[in-house]
């Protein structure tokens, strides 16, 4: 049944290109839930541009733009209930804006400030993830800690197709298909790990295939379909729930940025096969069904821009806006309790922060 | 109404006492099930709890400890085990980055209360790697704990307290004192007091400050200066991170001498923080030199030139001769 929404089993032997078919499955959905994912995915991207431009003019840090990867994101946002657990990596912000974190709260992540990952809303999701592959572990051991309460709870991990190289991704897998734990893997295979391309990564055929080892089923999809990434990941994030164990879940897609606003992708891929890929555009082709099927058109797009500009403007407002910590805040969630052998060092921050402002 | 128990039949106690206690103290780790540990610390758990809280894990020693980091952000208090303290490096990494830094980076918002346990130092005559003490490795990243215990009721007081603490804590077994000695134990789950230091004699004259396995030698040497007419104050860390100075600072005060002993390797390792700070705080009340007895800065040997590496009675005792020499 997947392949009438854009996958294909994987059976470890043959893989078949992933179908763009979906054109079946928006009726499905409804257009008020269809104009809420495109709302998402133009939302992470007015987010993405304004974060660039933050970091470009100094008033924010390193910066990983999600460009071209926002059906991933929110293909898997609209597929989780409010109950299940997100394990990001940091392409991920589409998802996260579902799940109730705010752009603020993302600006200040970026920015510097670790209140960033003090999400308001949304208190069990994990923070963004950065050191490769390792929260991959994290989310196995949520979804043990749900199978070992007998919770309907499903935890989500994403991370990119550079991780899959890792062993301790092999080692997490392995071990939720050993319990068939409730967790859905999903690779973001944006085809690049900064510079080094997919082909040089792994010569499995498909990332998805790093399932059968572990004893479950790995699917790709067109991770620039974002209703198949939602039927997919939906589909395997419900079959979780029931007690049917783990799957892979490869989201083919392209990174059309540089890997962060630190890297110069100039200098190791040709600006030809960029410019191709955004014939993929996957914003311009969730626009297109909203378009064709009657629910869209240049008024209501122009509105949306406007309101996610302004959401957007708002949110660079609230976090700049926002007093940095004291100094003191270095050592105030260090531990439950300061330990006294500590104090010192906490006190000299304090009285070095108000000598120094 | 205790039992004389050795330390690695304390540490089952008091894993056994955490479980009956709290549902959400899970134990992990390779062999823990139906083997009870390869030091069968954990023997009869998995019969008494079940599989699903004694549970056995694949070869895959950077994975559960981050298994650990997801039951505990969940609400769970796990209890891993590594087989040897040489087995521990790929966990470095999850320890590092994340157990160790959850609550700093989400400001409290998710917490890891679990514990790693692993034996650790020579002296059992094992292979290749199974022989490490790097603790101070391990003591260098901020927002652990790392306690080690250096007898049975030690052992059962303070894994009690690193189980219950809110934060993470990894607890290495002086794997050389599991069944050396026998000491009473009350089984009344009592926990012993963290970050504090035990003074395990009293003395006058110079302080040996110690933890883990090296407390036998030390406390031999007190008992052979003794009867020199030396008196020998003997100071048990216990908990190495974060370090309880103000209980070595008072004795130094009162000494004037310090003899530091570990079986790590002497640069960089924790000795060298207690004499620093030694340095810093203490400097006007010392009579001579901090001095260190400690392995060496080589690779752990395999077991036949073993008792070159260690801290001997000998040596310790040579070092507190030296330290005396001083005016």
């Amino acid at each position: 049944m997947h392949e009438d929404v854009g996958s294909v089993a994987v059976d470890g032997a043959r893989v078949d290109a992933p179908s763009h078919a979906s054109e079946s499955r928006p009726s499905a959905l409804g257009a008020d839930e269809l104009v809420r994912m495109y709302r998402a995915m133009v939302l992470t991207r007015t987010f993405d541009a304004k974060a660039v431009a933050l970091q470009r003019t100094g008033r924010s840090g390193t910066f990983a733009s999600s460009l071209g990867q926002e059906a991933v994101a929110v293909g898997i946002g609209s597929a989780m209930g409010a109950d299940d657990l997100l394990v990001p990596s940091f392409r991920e912000q589409g998802a996260q804006f579902m799940r109730g974190v705010e752009p603020a709260e993302l600006f200040s992540f970026w920015g510097g400030d670790e209140r960033g990952s003090d999400f308001a809303a949304q208190r069990r999701d994990f923070p963004i993830g950065i050191p490769i592959g390792t929260h991959v572990a994290h989310a196995v051991g949520a979804a043990l800690a749900m199978q070992l309460r007998g919770e309907p709870r499903v935890a989500v991990c994403v991370f990119g197709d550079g991780a899959t190289s890792r062993g301790d991704v092999y080692e997490s897998m392995n071990y939720a298909g050993i319990r068939r734990l409730p967790v859905v893997f999903v690779v973001n295979n944006n085809q690049w790990a900064i510079s080094v391309p997919r082909a040089r990564q792994s010569a499995a055929a498909t990332l998805a295939q790093k399932a059968t080892a572990c004893g479950f089923d790995g699917v790709q999809v067109d991770g620039n379909d974002v209703l198949a990434v939602r039927s997919v990941v939906g589909d395997a994030i419900e079959r979780a729930r029931r007690g049917g164990g783990p799957m892979l879940v490869e989201a083919l897609t392209y990174r059309l940025a540089d890997h962060t606003t630190a890297d110069d992708a100039s200098r190791y891929r040709p600006d030809d096969e960029v410019s191709a890929q955004w014939r993929n555009d996957p914003v311009a082709r969730l626009r297109g069904r909203l378009v064709h099927a009657g629910v869209w058109g240049r008024d209501r797009e122009e509105q949306l821009l406007a309101e996610c500009a302004a959401v957007i403007e708002a949110a660079v407002e609230e976090y700049e806006a926002r007093r940095p910590e004291s100094a003191a805040a270095i050592f105030d969630s260090l531990y439950a309790v300061l330990p006294v052998a500590y104090a010192a060092q906490r006190a000299e921050l304090i009285q070095r922060g108000e000598t120094d402002g | 109404m205790g039992e004389q128990l050795t330390l690695v039949e304390a540490v089952r106690t008091a894993l056994a006492r955490a479980m009956n206690d709290d549902d959400n103290v899970v134990v992990l780790g390779e062999d823990v099930g139906a083997l009870g540990g390869v030091f069968r610390a954990t023997d009869g758990l998995a019969a008494a709890h079940g599989t699903d809280r004694v549970l056995d894990m694949p070869i895959s020693e950077s994975m559960f400890v981050g298994l650990a980091v997801g039951l505990s952000t969940e609400g769970f208090r796990p209890v891993v085990e590594y087989q040897f303290m040489g087995f521990l490096y790929p966990a470095l990494e999850q320890l590092a980055c994340h157990a160790s830094r959850m609550r700093t980076r989400t400001r409290g918002r998710l917490t890891c209360p679990l514990v790693i346990r692993a034996p650790y130092g020579g002296g059992v005559h094992a292979p290749e790697h199974h022989s490490e003490s790097f603790e101070a490795a391990i003591a260098h990243i901020p927002g652990l704990r790392v306690v080690i215990p250096s007898s049975p009721a030690k052992a059962y007081g303070l894994l009690l307290a690193a189980i219950r603490d809110p934060d993470p804590v990894v607890f290495l077994e002086p794997k050389r004192l599991y069944r050396a000695a026998h000491e009473e134990v009350v089984d009344d789950g009592v926990a012993l007091p963290l970050d504090r230091c035990f003074t395990l004699r009293s003395g006058a004259d110079l302080t040996m400050v110690t933890w883990g396995a090296c407390t036998v030698e030390a406390l031999a040497a007190a008992d052979h200066l003794a009867g020199d007419g030396i008196s020998a104050e003997v100071i048990d860390v216990a908990t190495i991170k974060p370090l309880d100075m103000t209980t070595i600072l008072e004795s130094v005060r009162r000494t004037g001498r310090c003899v530091i002993v570990h079986e790590a390797p002497r640069s960089g390792g924790v000795g060298a923080e207690i004499a620093a700070s030694l340095a810093d705080d203490g400097l006007t009340s010392l009579l001579a030199p901090v001095t260190r007895v400690t392995g060496y800065d080589a690779v752990p040997p395999l077991y036949r030139l073993e008792h070159h590496y260690f801290p001997t009675t000998e040596r310790v005792v040579d070092a507190a001769h030296r330290v005396l020499e001083y005016a």
